[in-house]
């Protein structure tokens, strides 16, 4: 009997060894989608981290979900595909009313929505009309009952919309007026942002509640299938009304695949064509493989050490000086980052309009910080009290390991005699915590990845601690402050940039933050991925991307 | 018997009950704030005041705890903060996954364990012994990230045997009806889809599986060693009936007992395993979900999945205790 046991144990190992030798036959067809698509058409698998949360533009907050919004809808202004310049989207031109408080948008003609609706003039209204507080709307022809907000829509409200717009009106099918009530030259660009992306009003009042999981814009790809933690399927939008270039691919599969390491191993097994933010240490892996390619771009962000200045340890200007003089960033650069940023020496990235690159940035010094501590008024370091200094404790796009360069920042401040300890918590409980500016806090990590490409969006919402008590630096200068409000009532660009670099000027001069670092983006995809390009905003935008 | 069946029906209530209390109070004391999360870095006052008043966040926690209660009670388990979905749905969509996962890890870990266990068992201290036994010592101590990463290095990548992630390739359709893949796949005769789902359960079922068939191996040898050294086998063997029926009908029978039970728990073990399997195959199932929930402070998700899941654990222990008493007559229930 035992004998039998034994014959059937091999008996079934020896089937399970042949059945898994059949199997070859079936993986290799997955294979075969991806190299045998030609020039046009194609399936194209884009393997990610997470799954969507939603596809509701309006109220979506991260980065997994308007990457879809990116390809299904379009909003009034498009930023230019490698840049955040502006070019005319679904609005052809546009007027600005010499005062800078009337927009006057010209839309374009003969674009439907997914669904079969046409793009007007009260589509825009409705689209952008149901995230305001007091709805100030007027539609030309139809007369939608905009339906109460599900919840609060985020990105309009954190960038204080309701502040701004005063009303939306459209004046024929083809013509809107945005009235606001102050004078915002970041406005334009925030009509291009992923909130402002334009939806079918059909399709929202079909079924409000449904609508993020059954998107409709007037984008390159239509919305097909969502299988949640799996997969999102697009299809090619025929009727797209750009006929001078894409979409060229049929289908657009964006697969979630949460671990980096097997990501990477779907990549280069063929499985998926394009692989988001894979380990530092793959990157090499993937420059010695023949059959893939990297893309990279400097983010549009910035991880930055701030002080807590409730303390007045961190008025003193020596003690900034100390600190910024102390770390050797570059080293963090090199060995933390693996080389993907760069050291920062503004708090706005160098390819964004307003980059002051006259400045000097702080060398790595032991002695001059150990000369600014005594000048603060702690020679060597002995009477001062253990410091701590905040770090994230996930993963970030300006930093990929919040604690690691928490401790190597520490270990550099030892050198020059400040006695540090990390201090971290869970993710909501600091950033909630370190809005408070709790005595226990002395130095903060924390960072920003750009919404806009206007440095209002970095300079003001991080630092201009007297516009808001929101403002998670909370330094505190008259200067900086007031050159902010001028360069948010300046329309000129010329002119706002000279706002700006006077503004970085103040910045550095009083060391209100250390800049640590500008991470880059760094994404291998298959050699046959062609016109694939990465956004400094992080979209993703399939329409010109082609399979070879 | 009947009666025991009812009674531990009616236990059901009040057990799960006290699970969500705790889940609920664990969930708030531990620090953190769905609506912080939600917004990140640009956070600010207004927006987390008017997204938490949303959530109901501000209400005093006895007010919370009713509300779900309250929900609860018409059989609704809420919606979710973060996918703005009914909880009911996201479990409906994922707890397939996690089950056919579960299930397949289940019979490989049991059909496998209780072989060897009992081969090692009548071959005591045999080199298969040693072998076997060593192997479920490794099996036990594997961490299941580490294994999984490394079968899927050789069997998909170098061999290119299965597939690497996910449930069903790309370019292969089904129609979900039940969303057990390969139940829809069956019931809709598209085999393809059935070989696919087949081949892409097997990988992650056998990580999952490492654990609970070490477990279930030695136990099943230790039960059986036990069992053969009783007078009833010497009997049996002096009557002169051959050493497999003698293992097989009369020593197996009793050794089992206890092995049952341990598959009846294996259910928690495979669940806990199956967070760290659905994350390394992309495993779209219930473990990575609320994992993800705990994460993000999804306190509606870990509520109501916790409770799901929760559920479905007390079911198959009363269900253990029924097979219990179906096995072995002797053992009565009191």
């Amino acid at each position: 009997m035992i004998r039998k046991v034994g014959l059937i144990l091999c008996g079934l190992i020896l089937m399970f060894a042949v059945t898994a030798c059949e199997k070859k036959e079936p993986e290799k067809k997955t294979e075969e989608p991806a190299p045998t698509a030609t020039k046009e058409g194609g399936t194209l698998v884009f393997g990610r981290g997470g799954d969507s949360v939603g596809l509701d533009p309006a109220y979506e907050t991260d980065g997994n979900s308007f990457m879809i919004c990116d390809n299904i809808y379009e909003a009034l202004i498009f930023y230019q595909d490698e840049s955040t310049a502006l070019e005319p989207g679904l609005a052809e031109s546009w007027d600005i009313s010499p005062d800078g408080k009337t927009y006057t948008f010209y839309l374009r003609k003969g674009v439907k929505f997914h669904d079969g609706t046409p793009f007007n003039a009260d589509a825009v209204v409705f689209s952008i009309g149901r995230m305001m507080k007091e709805r100030k709307l007027k539609f030309f022809s139809m007369e939608w009952d905009v339906p109460p907000q599900e919840r609060p829509p985020e990105y309009w409200v954190s960038m204080e919309m309701d502040d701004t717009v005063d009303s939306i009106e459209a004046v024929d099918d083809y013509t809107v007026v945005f009235k606001l009530k102050r004078v915002d030259a970041p406005f334009l660009a925030n009509m291009g942002m992923d909130f402002a992306d334009i939806i079918s009003p059909t399709a929202f009042m079909n079924n409000p509640k449904e609508f993020l999981r059954n998107p409709v814009g007037t984008g390159p790809f239509k919305f097909v299938e969502w299988v949640k933690d799996d997969k999102i399927v697009l299809e090619k939008n025929e009727n797209y009304w750009d006929t001078s270039g894409g979409p060229y691919l049929d289908k657009l599969i964006f697969r979630t695949i949460p671990e980096n390491s097997v990501r990477f191993l779907e990549l280069k097994a063929g499985n998926i064509h394009i692989c988001q933010f894979p380990n530092p240490a793959d990157i090499p892996l993937a420059k010695e493989d023949p059959n893939l390619k990297l893309v990279s771009q400097p983010g549009m962000n910035i991880g930055y050490l701030s002080f807590n200045y409730t303390k007045s340890l961190w008025q003193n200007i020596h003690m900034r000086r100390a600190i910024a003089f102390a770390i050797n960033r570059q080293a963090i650069v090199d060995n933390i980052y693996q080389g993907m940023g760069q050291v920062a020496k503004n708090p706005i990235p160098p390819t964004m309009w307003g980059y002051n690159d006259k400045i000097e940035d702080f060398p790595y010094d032991p002695e001059k910080a150990k000369l600014e501590l005594a000048e603060g008024g702690y020679p060597g370091g002995a009477d001062l009290p253990e410091i701590t200094l905040w770090s994230m404790p996930v993963p970030r796009p300006y930093n990929p390991e919040g604690l690691k360069v928490g401790v190597a920042m520490i270990s550099d401040l030892a050198k020059v005699g400040i006695r540090a300890k990390i201090v971290s918590y869970d993710w909501g409980t600091y950033l909630k915590r370190q809005r408070e500016q709790p005595k226990d806090m002395d130095l903060f990590q924390l960072g920003w990845t750009g919404d806009n490409g206007d440095p209002d969006n970095f300079l003001a919402v991080l630092f201009d601690g007297l516009a808001s008590p929101a403002i998670r630096t909370q330094w505190k200068n008259e200067e900086y402050h007031k050159l902010m409000l001028e360069g948010k009532q300046t329309i000129d660009q010329a002119k706002r940039a000279e706002i700006y670099m006077r503004a970085l000027q103040v910045f550095h001069d009083e060391v209100a933050a250390i800049c640590v670092a500008h991470s880059t983006v760094i994404w291998p995809m298959r050699n046959n991925v062609m016109n694939f390009k990465l956004h400094p905003t992080a979209s993703v935008r399939m329409k010109n991307v082609r399979l070879e | 018997m009947l009666a025991h069946i009812i009674r531990r029906i009616l236990l059901l209530f009040p057990t799960l009950l006290g699970i969500s209390i705790i889940i609920f109070l664990m969930m708030h004391i531990t620090p953190g704030d769905p609506a912080e999360l939600l917004l990140g870095e640009r956070a600010t006052e207004p927006a987390l005041e008017a997204l938490r008043e949303h959530l109901g966040l501000n209400e005093p926690l006895y007010v919370q705890y009713g509300m779900f209660l309250k929900r609860l009670m018409k059989g609704d388990l809420g919606e979710t903060i973060w996918t703005r979905q009914k909880v009911w749905i996201e479990v409906k969509q994922r707890f397939p996954a996690t089950i056919e996962l579960s299930i397949a890890a289940m019979l490989i870990s049991s059909v496998l364990g209780v072989i060897l266990g009992i081969i090692s068992a009548t071959k005591q201290y045999s080199l298969f012994d040693y072998l076997s036994m060593l192997g479920a010592l490794v099996g036990v101590s594997m961490p299941i990230f580490w294994l999984g990463l490394v079968l899927m290095l050789i069997f998909s990548l170098n061999l290119g045997w299965f597939p690497m992630s996910g449930r069903l390739s790309v370019g292969i359709d089904l129609d979900p009806i039940t969303n057990f893949y390969i139940l829809d796949a069956l019931l809709t005769k598209n085999w393809p889809a059935f070989k696919d789902a087949l081949w892409h359960l097997t990988l992650p079922a056998f990580t999952l599986s490492t654990i609970p068939m070490a477990i279930v191996a030695r136990m099943t040898r230790s039960s059986m060693l036990e069992v053969l050294r009783q007078d009833y086998i010497k009997t049996a063997r002096a009557k002169g009936l051959s050493p497999g029926i003698v293992v097989m009908k009369h020593a197996l029978r009793n050794a089992l007992i206890p092995v049952i039970t341990v598959i009846g728990l294996m259910f928690g073990i495979l669940m806990a395993g199956a967070i760290l399997t659905e994350t390394i195959f992309a495993w779209p199932g219930v473990g990575k979900w609320l994992y993800d929930a705990v994460l993000q402070r999804d306190y509606m998700v870990i509520q109501g999945g916790t409770l799901f899941v929760a559920a479905i654990f007390v079911i198959i222990n009363l269900v253990v205790d029924i097979l219990y008493a179906v096995i072995n007559p002797k053992i009565s229930v009191h």
